[in-house]
């Protein structure tokens, strides 16, 4: 099985706010193996960001962890005190943000804030320190590295300056990446040119990634595994490929089925808005959303019903007892992709033993 | 660069020869002539004086010989103060003013800067409160009830500092403080606002996640985005303190420009009028051109431009 870099148990968090204490993510766990990219999917105010920032330590003043764990190194960083955090952020976890335009400090240097965290963190002397932004700026794929160096964040477009933020995050070779939505503020044709950036990078780093999106699109070629969030938790989690082409829980399906595909006319949305975290409801938080709602659904909620080794969903559709339903139309189209794979999948592994068990012959 | 600045300086000496014109004829609007015992004096003593002074001629042509004057550096001789040249008059007395009015400046910007970051670092705290209080009376205050206040007080009870009078720098204390506590309040305020601002930017949550410290993030990305605003105060602070310290000067016995100009309106002192007020647009112009030239500094975005790149 693969190492666990990072392990969050059973997370709480709640907002403190003058109507109430928000409840925004509501028992989170998940994991991350190492070098693998994880990423967590939903729409906003699910508690995607927030998750990532509690990692980090980076919550707002007035957010609070009730309750969990997020295990790192064999250690919980919840319990960290903020100066033992400022040794971790950067070093070992670094963040990739939103909008490159607006990430970089506008009167510094873009080398001096490449080397900034390597003076902070490597006790490296400032010359050291740039010889080796340097070559990370050159790694980025920054063109004339030397000469723009000792540009301002202004003389860069917005795709060049999410390079030079991925740069920032990368200089000290973190164990763990994290991108909040990276590529959200960017053109399509240079969404695909970061994303390509941080795979490969992902590779010469040897770095894991959690990568935070509402595009579905871009979780296709990035991710290995993907959570699914709902309403401060986790409502389905699997490897890519399941995801896709087998989901189980009727979020999920939402989530696809609103993907515009090349032969859609008509652009699906999921009815509704996510309730209200002031008050959770008390069974399952999409049932007023789901057209597939069961009773049980308004009255307790699912508990993961497990889909395969790495594949589980929230969702009472799981439940033997449940009733057998039609899903829509394009998850079916999906499920069939499904079984394509699974049989394709079967033959090579078929093809893989007899080749073995030939060559044991040969021997 | 070299471009610019040229264009810059034309247009400040367009902006002075403006000033000067106006002045000029506001003051001929002036009720009252340069003669305080007129009453006293018959009218072919009147006339002889009008003849000296050349006040006898046609507005325009006195005008004309002015500005003519002014071109040679001659800014005409001063009526009140025993028939001294006025550029006399101001360069023995700019010294004063200057010192206390750079002094009032460095000590209202710097504690200004500092309180404002204090503030702005711990937001919607007791201290954050007390900052805001102190600036709202620092600004509300006028300086010279402030003045009064300081000499009563530190000059008198305490006996720590000169209630008045120029001898050296233990004198100008005072006097700096009154002046300067008005640009304080208002730079501390400023400065507050756009820290806070900048605080709640995300490069600095990017800097956080770098895992520098509180200190660095002030002190390296915080600070010198929060002056930005800043520099556009500078214009506003100067003309503040010219015109505060015509106040203070004479409060405190200081003899400075602005206590000969307050002389000068006072005694229908035409020449020493536009002298003064000529030095003071100067003064002005100049520090808008400074304030340009900081800015750029400050921000690089803001350099280039200036460059034509």
């Amino acid at each position: 099985m693969a190492e666990r870099i990072l392990d969050v148990k059973n997370l709480k968090i709640d907002f403190h706010t003058y109507a109430g204490e928000v409840k925004a993510i509501r028992d989170v766990s998940f994991h991350l193996n190492k070098g693998e990219t994880l990423a967590i999917v939903g729409e906003s105010g699910s508690g995607k960001s927030v998750t990532t920032k509690s990692i980090m330590g980076l919550l707002a003043s007035n957010a609070k962890v009730v309750g969990g764990q997020i295990m790192f190194r064999g250690q919980d960083l919840l319990q960290k005190t903020e100066k033992e955090m400022q040794k971790i952020r950067g070093k070992d976890i670094a963040m990739i943000f939103q909008d490159p335009m607006t990430s970089l400090d506008p009167t510094m240097k873009i080398g001096r804030q490449i080397a900034e965290p390597l003076m902070v963190h490597k006790n490296m002397d400032k010359k050291k320190a740039m010889a080796q932004a340097l070559e990370i700026l050159k790694l980025v794929g920054i063109k004339n590295a030397e000469e723009r160096f000792n540009n301002y964040p202004h003389q860069f477009s917005g795709g060049q300056r999410q390079r030079i933020v991925i740069a920032i995050a990368l200089v000290c070779y973190p164990e763990i990446l994290i991108a909040d939505e990276p590529t959200t503020a960017l053109d399509v044709t240079i969404q695909a040119q970061i994303l390509n950036l941080m795979k490969e990078l992902q590779e010469k780093i040897e770095t894991s990634i959690i990568f935070i999106t509402h595009d579905l699109g871009v979780v296709a070629g990035m991710a290995d595994r993907v959570a699914v969030m709902y309403a401060g938790q986790i409502v389905e989690y699997g490897t890519v490929d399941e995801i896709f082409y087998n989901p189980k829980h009727p979020y999920t399906w939402g989530l696809l089925n609103s993907m515009p595909t090349l032969s859609s006319t008509k652009l699906e949305a999921i009815p509704g808005t996510p309730p209200d975290l002031l008050d959770p409801p008390k069974g399952d938080p999409f049932a007023a959303r789901n057209p597939y709602a069961m009773k049980i659904d308004a009255q307790k909620q699912p508990p993961f019903f497990k889909v395969s080794d790495s594949h589980y969903a929230a969702t009472w559709l799981l439940h033997p007892d449940a009733p057998a339903i039609e899903p829509p139309a394009e998850i079916i189209r999906r499920a069939k992709i499904w079984r394509e794979i699974q049989e394709q999948e079967e033959v090579a592994r078929n093809r893989r033993e007899k080749a073995q068990k030939e060559a044991a012959k040969g021997k | 660069m070299k471009k610019y600045l040229l264009k810059r300086v034309f247009y400040m000496a367009l902006t002075l020869f403006l000033v000067a014109t106006i002045t000029f004829f506001l003051m001929k609007l002036m009720p009252g002539t340069p003669y305080s015992n007129q009453e006293k004096m018959s009218p072919e003593q009147i006339a002889i004086m009008n003849q000296q002074y050349g006040l006898d001629k046609p507005i325009w042509m006195q005008y004309l010989l002015y500005m003519g004057g002014m071109l040679h550096g001659d800014l005409g001789t001063s009526f009140q103060f025993s028939n001294q040249p006025v550029s006399y008059l101001i360069s023995s007395r700019i010294g004063a003013s200057a010192q206390l009015g750079i002094q009032a400046m460095i000590f209202g910007i710097f504690f200004g800067i500092i309180f404002g970051s204090i503030a702005a670092i711990n937001r919607n705290t007791w201290v954050d409160t007390s900052v805001t209080v102190l600036s709202i009376i620092g600004k509300s205050v006028p300086n010279f009830v402030l003045a009064v206040l300081l000499q009563y007080y530190i000059a008198l009870k305490l006996g720590w500092f000169p209630i008045a009078d120029w001898d050296g720098f233990a004198y100008t204390i005072l006097p700096t403080i009154a002046l300067g506590v008005g640009p304080l309040a208002e730079t501390s305020r400023f400065m507050r606002t756009g820290m806070v601002d900048v605080l709640n930017s995300d490069y600095i949550e990017l800097a956080k996640a770098k895992g520098l410290s509180k200190f660095q993030i002030v002190y390296h990305h915080a600070l010198r985005n929060s002056l930005i605003p800043l520099v556009t105060l500078i214009g506003p602070y100067t003309v503040a303190l010219m015109t505060g310290s015509m106040v203070i000067e004479n409060i405190f016995s200081i003899p400075g420009i602005g206590e000969q100009f307050v002389k000068s309106i006072l005694t229908n002192d035409y020449p020493t009028i536009m002298g003064v007020t000529m030095l003071y647009s100067a003064g002005l112009v100049a520090v808008i051109l400074l304030t340009d030239i900081i800015y750029g500094i400050i921000d690089p975005r803001i350099r280039l431009a200036g460059n034509g790149d």
